[in-house]
């Protein structure tokens, strides 16, 4: 066993009754007699740790160990663009300019967020080829669910009540989910030996009744469907709209534009494509573009500018509504921005260049060991199966994925898309050396013929964490979710 | 190009490997009908020096909290940061990494979010928590539909005193699914509590309450889980978390499920985001909560750990049949909350509560002996009250800032009947002199 | 693996007949496929559940899915032990690992299903 770094207790078992991390000063007002009834009154102090700020800082420190980021070492986690994120744009989202505002400040306290704001959208615009952008959804799934909805509502205007929306075979579960929260029936489009739409099938499947397809390109195998145009025409044909799902942005900017594919509602996931942090799971930020038909009904408010001051455009009438307080996660705009800033239109078209380039490098370092099955050039990503491995040895993708942390890699994202067998989808994205994109291809390399020549030394991996396989089973079959003394 | 490693030597060797000769080639999957033909039109770029005096140009545009003292509520608050809550998560492992699937190089985030459903129970009184969703009203809307599932019913039941920005993601997430809101009154304060059979019956799938609520005043939350359980509906409850050093846990008052904004538990304005809305529940609702949730479990070698579980509720396997389409948590904001909670401890939390609720009372004491002024409402009121004002509240505002103070929002913009009313949020952070100024600038509206 | 005296649907279910009740489970090879079992969703005694249509789901840590009555009836025993324990549905698959016993409405519907050789020939071409 691999000592660790932490001493394995959590906050709660640190400390003694009586330790205190805060100091508060003492009230300055006349005591006040609240009249709050008693039964409304808290008699049991919450059970929250008692430990001094030393203790605090090390249980935390330690704790922040345990974690790989993409500041350890290489992330090649496909479809979450887990590229470098730039330490000047957090210094950035923390001044106090931006980081100490109120969301009901007075417009004219607010001026240069609201500027800030107005010029995301036009760059964002600019990007995705559309017309005009909200900042709103806090994530992806939840710009997805914005733009179903402002689907939704572009065809109740129209007088017609859809009730399918168009979700590949390869595609994220968030696809079918949102449309499903959006009160659709999801129907299924399979994928052609290319990987791409199977067009055939595509038009069966439309009808007066398809509200819309939901697609991403280059898709969930990076690949980029040279069908779009064709896709695009025959959805708009039966009178459905197309949906961008933005999450493989990295691959194209400044080579192709959704709106310009036909796409008429987008959504962009900043902390993929824009460099912002993940976070160990968010704050993320997902804003949505559309088309001018389908500008009347984004999310209130808007910010506009009227040649001299900026300000919160409420009145929308035909509005979806709102998606969530205030105006989105501002301080991940900010770094977004900022990122923007700083890379300018070739800095960001080089983004894509790279991004494209050493995904190709891996992939034809890799196919020669791993089986590949949409054999093509790739753009940000590419996905190799664990099938041989599997067939010959027994030995699965997951076991490989696991080696891979002995490695010191965080492995590629596995069994997604569901079409893939034993999948494995590898994003470098554009950060990486090709010292790095060589070191990950050697411990590939490596892995595939220890399958060979050891596979159970594979299947028991990972030997260099501090924890060993996790018993997932029953953590499910008996939940234990809190802490208990 | 800083963040881009590749020189144009490797470049070429790459490309060599690859087996093509130029990158464009590689971009020749994308048809000439859908190709971008002109530059992308965006600012050239900036140096990392011009990129900073740009951004502190805007920054420098806003009124934040150092040069306006903060009498503004509303959901987000000016609550004082410890140090050490921005320190630690500065630790890049924690925010450069991503959602811990992997989680034997994941502990650090998994254990944290473990603490942090741990912290939200014993705050609420509830029996599980997730790992936090997007903020309090998705929290709110999540639950709704939850309860929408659990009951088979149509009908929610909201208090108009619900925040007025909740409530339209409310309408915004519900309208969809085809559930009718029906919205409960209020008077001086609180919700109206005589013939809630009007409102909530057998067809009422939920109950939604705000404590304390949009006014900051406290709610009969009792009458109303009352009327909720004997209708077999669910009583929901969003609580602000600092309220609850003080407030009775909704746990021991019956409610349901309990959800709410987070930001105030260390973490920063931001013009409203990013914080992080929490959702906890009673056990019997487990497998219908939305989002990610931390299980403890045992590794091959019979170590505790932690991973991702009861996976099998979410869409990236149950797809379109998923409780949610919500994907991500607001991770790094939940982690703030968790370094803040072990901060304060049981006595900081309460000592905070006590510190909003008195110099929030001193401060409605001092505003409503100021001429013109009024408070509105006589309902007991923890950090926030509102205050009836006989000039427009526009006038009022321009006096304060003047004076380099801000308050509100003006209600006016959510309740047509509240024209001329303002809220006022008193945090810890403010000082007695602070509120003698606020009183004093009214005094100046006054004339 | 596929015992001789039961009848198997296309979507991996078993039912043993005992006059006109039928005693429903997932199949080895079902079981085998979805890996750790960790959660059962059954439906209630006295519920009807129809041939071909879902009466609830199996969940192991990476998947979900629904389980299909093999024939229609009303449910007259649920296996609560299953519930407690669903790594019974692994561990055995057609003894205590069963789930539902169904009294049958159209015992003709059994002439639908399969033997245990066919089953195993689908199987095998799966």
């Amino acid at each position: 066993m691999i000592k660790s770094p932490w001493n394995e207790k959590l906050i709660f078992e640190l400390g003694a009754p009586g330790r205190q991390a805060f100091s508060l000063p003492a009230s300055d007002v006349p005591e006040m007699n609240l009249d709050w009834p008693e039964n409304m009154c808290r008699e049991k102090p919450p059970g929250l740790p008692e430990v001094s700020e030393p203790e605090l800082v090390r249980h935390f420190t330690a704790l922040s160990r345990l974690n790989h980021g993409v500041d350890t070492d290489f992330y090649p986690l496909g479809s979450c663009t887990m590229k470098y994120n730039p330490k000047v744009d957090e210094a950035l989202a923390s001044l106090p300019g931006f980081a100490g505002i109120h969301p009901y400040l007075p417009e004219e306290l607010a001026q240069g967020a609201l500027q800030l704001v107005y010029e995301m959208e036009s760059y964002l615009a600019e990007i995705g080829g559309m017309d005009r952008v909200t900042m709103q959804p806090a994530a992806g799934a939840h710009g997805e669910l914005t733009g179903i909805l402002l689907i939704r509502a572009y065809h109740r205007q129209q007088g017609e009540n859809r009730t399918k929306i168009l979700v590949p075979d390869s595609a994220h579960g968030t696809n079918p989910a949102t449309a499903a929260m959006a009160g659709y029936q999801v129907v299924s489009v399979p994928s052609d030996r290319r990987g791409g739409v199977d067009v055939a099938a595509l038009e069966k499947l439309l009808d007066d009744q398809v509200a819309g397809l939901m697609l991403t390109n280059p898709n969930t195998l990076g690949l980029f469907d040279e069908n779009i145009h064709i896709i695009a025409d025959l959805v708009h044909q039966a009178g459905g709209l197309l949906y961008y799902d933005g999450a493989n942005a990295n691959a194209i900017l400044g080579y192709s534009r959704p709106g310009d594919m036909g796409f008429d509602v987008v959504h962009f996931n900043l902390h993929k494509t824009f460099a912002t942090p993940h976070g160990g799971g968010g704050p993320g930020s997902g804003p949505v573009g559309v088309k001018k038909e389908l500008v009347p009904f984004l999310p209130v408010p808007l910010v506009d500018y009227d040649g001299k001051r900026y300000y919160f455009n409420y009145d929308l009438p035909r509005s979806i509504g709102r998606m969530r307080s205030f105006y989105g996660n501002f301080g991940v705009v900010v770094k977004a921005y900022a990122y923007i800033r700083s890379m300018g239109p070739d800095g960001l078209k080089q983004v894509s260049r790279d991004a494209v380039l050493n995904a190709n490098y891996l992939m034809a370092h890799l196919k020669k060991y791993f089986y590949l099955p949409y054999d093509r050039l790739c753009k940000h990503e590419f996905v190799l199966s664990g099938k041989w491995q599997k067939e010959r040895y027994g030995v699965k993708t997951l076991d490989m994925a696991k080696r891979l942390l002995d490695h010191g890699f965080h492995p590629p994202t596995i069994y997604f898309p569901l079409i893939v067998e034993e999948a494995m989808m590898i994003e470098p994205t554009e950060t990486e050396s090709k010292e790095t994109l060589d070191r990950f291809i050697a411990s590939m390399v490596e892995i595939a013929r220890e399958v060979e020549e050891d596979p159970e030394k594979v299947k028991g991996a990972p030997y260099t964490t501090y924890l060993g396989r996790l018993d997932e089973a029953t953590a499910a079959r008996k939940p234990d979710l809190r802490w208990r003394a | 190009m800083r963040y881009i490693p590749n020189t144009p030597a490797e470049r070429q060797k790459m490309l060599a490997d690859i087996g093509v000769g130029s990158v464009e080639e590689l971009f020749a999957d994308i048809p000439e009908q859908v190709r971008l033909k002109r530059e992308l039109d965006l600012p050239e770029a900036l140096s990392e020096p011009e990129l900073v005096r740009h951004m502190e140009n805007l920054a420098g545009k806003n009124g934040d909290t150092g040069r306006y003292t903060c009498f503004l509520g509303g959901g987000y608050y000016d609550h004082y940061i410890p140090a050490v809550v921005p320190a630690l998560l500065a630790r890049s492992e924690f925010y450069t990494a991503y959602t811990p699937y992997q989680a034997e190089i994941s502990q650090g985030t998994l254990a944290a979010i473990y603490e942090f459903q741990t912290m939200i129970c014993e705050l609420t009184g509830m029996d599980v928590a997730n790992a936090s969703m997007y903020d309090g009203a998705t929290a709110l809307a999540e639950a709704a539909a939850v309860a929408t599932g659990v009951t088979g019913r149509r009908r929610v039941v909201v208090a108009r005193t619900v925040h007025p920005e909740y409530r339209q993601v409310l309408n915004t997430y519900l309208e969809p699914r085809g559930v009718e809101l029906v919205k409960l009154p209020f008077a001086d304060g609180i919700t109206v509590t005589d013939n809630l059979d009007r409102y909530i019956d057998r067809q009422t799938a939920a109950v939604l309450v705000q404590q304390p609520n949009f006014f900051g005043c406290l709610e009969d939350v009792h009458s109303l889980e009352q009327a909720a359980r004997g209708a077999g509906a669910l009583f929901i409850v969003s609580a602000d978390p600092i309220s609850l050093g003080l407030l009775k846990p909704p746990g021991e008052y019956g409610a349901d499920i309990v959800v709410g904004e987070g930001q105030s538990l260390g973490l920063p304005l931001s013009f409203g985001g990013p914080g992080f809305g929490y959702f906890a529940a009673r056990e019997k609702f487990l497998r219908r909560i939305p989002g990610r949730m931390v299980g403890a479990t045992t590794d091959v070698h019979g170590r505790r750990g932690f991973v991702l579980t009861l996976q099998a509720r979410e869409q990236h396997i149950r797809r379109e049949k998923a409780t949610s389409n919500i994907c991500s948590n607001q991770a790094l904001c939940a982690l703030a909350a968790t370094i803040y909670l072990s901060a304060m401890g049981p006595a900081g939390l309460r000592q905070v509560a006590g510190l909003c609720a008195q110099k929030a009372a001193y401060a409605k004491k001092r505003l409503a002996g100021v001429k013109g002024i009024t408070v509105a409402f006589t309902a007991p009121s923890f950090k926030e009250f509102v205050l009836k004002s006989e000039y427009p509240v526009t006038r009022v505002q321009e006096v304060l800032l003047r004076r380099g103070l801000v308050a509100g929002p003006d209600l006016g913009r959510f309740y047509p009947e509240l024209s001329n009313h303002l809220l006022v949020a008193v945090t810890e952070k403010r000082t007695k002199e602070e509120i003698d100024r606020l009183a004093e600038a009214l005094e100046e509206v006054a004339g | 693996m596929y015992p001789v005296d039961l009848k198997y649907s296309k979507d991996h279910e078993w039912i043993r007949v005992e006059g006109n009740r039928g005693t429903v489970g997932i199949t080895f090879y079902a079981q085998e496929s979805l890996g750790d079992v960790v959660y059962v969703d059954l439906p209630q005694v006295g519920d009807e559940v129809a041939a071909g249509e879902s009466f609830g789901t199996v969940e192991s840590v990476k998947s979900v899915s629904d389980l299909y009555a093999p024939v229609s009836g009303k449910v007259v025993e649920v296996n609560q032990e299953v519930i407690d324990h669903p790594d019974l549905i692994n561990k055995d698959p057609y003894g205590d690992g069963w789930l539902i016993v169904v009294e049958m409405s159209d015992p003709g519907e059994l002439d639908d299903l399969m033997d245990s050789k066919a089953y195993e020939e689908m199987v095998k071409e799966s």
